[in-house]
């Protein structure tokens, strides 16, 4: 019960936070609503059992990927967005697509409600503890985490290059 | 205890209103929060599929994914300022040729 009161908690500000995010026009307000929507994301990783990924949720994603963000946008000292002229195929093809594919998929998951059961992890279960996560990361899917690895290093030079200032 | 589909339908809202962020701003670095927007989305759903399984699959999806946001965050970040320092502006109507 619980459980549920909180996911509900968590998930309304979690909604709340990214229309928010759309609704604003300085940058700066849906940088920090999307900080938000990150943060009650982790409260729901913690719900279903996954501290681990809860706990990198707040440090990547809230901390190093937003500061990022935040940074940019003070560095090109970015302002309330101008409004220039609409769209018209975003607005009349992919506005209605957009609606037509969530009321799809909510119908969908609620005609199977009675087929899926609880998300919710017993408290006495293992799962979720970092040392069974980095058992299959360091065995099952070495490979994949060495690739990412070479990603990284990839993105990192990547990034230089394209913001560096110069004519060559 | 919280029905899986619970989940998936926060999971599908979010991601909702993230192509609908993509789709309606003009701004370039709103366009690029709706995207980290939508990555968060399918994130939720892996962590849900996989608590719903009892799998650990699913979070270590989960960790690849932010791996890639983070990559994709710094070059596209990267992108966004060299766009700006030659056209001086960071609307997406205004950035339409591809030469300097």
């Amino acid at each position: 019960m619980l459980h549920l009161i909180l996911f509900f908690i968590f998930a309304a500000v979690c909604i709340a936070a990214a229309i928010n995010l759309l609704a604003q026009s300085h940058p700066i307000n849906s940088a920090l609503s999307l900080i938000v929507v990150m943060g009650s994301l982790a409260v729901l990783y913690l719900l279903l059992g996954a501290e681990f990924v809860a706990a990198i949720q707040i440090i990547v994603y809230a901390g190093a990927v937003m500061v990022l963000f935040v940074f940019v946008i003070m560095l090109l000292n970015a302002g309330t967005e101008e409004h220039t002229g609409k769209s018209y195929v975003a607005w009349f093809i992919g506005i209605p697509s957009v609606i037509a594919l969530a009321a799809l998929v909510v119908y969908s998951l609620l005609l199977h409600q009675g087929q899926t059961g609880n998300a919710s992890v017993s408290s006495t279960s293992t799962i979720g503890s970092v040392q069974e996560i980095a058992k299959l990361l360091f065995g099952k899917f070495l490979l994949p985490f060495e690739v990412t690895s070479v990603l990284i290093l990839i993105a990192i030079m990547g990034a230089v290059v394209l913001a560096k200032r110069g004519d060559n | 205890m919280v029905p899986l589909s619970y989940y998936l339908g926060l999971s599908a809202i979010l991601f909702c209103l993230g192509v609908l962020g993509f789709l309606i701003r003009r701004s370039i670095i709103t366009i690029f929060m709706s995207i980290e927007l939508m990555l968060n989305a399918v994130n939720l759903s892996f962590v849900a599929f996989g608590a719903y399984w009892g799998k650990l699959e699913g979070q270590v999806f989960v960790f690849f994914v932010m791996v890639v946001a983070a990559a994709e965050a710094a070059v596209g970040l990267a992108i966004i300022i060299a766009v700006f320092r030659t056209r001086e502006t960071l609307n997406v109507d205004r950035v339409n040729l591809l030469k300097l």
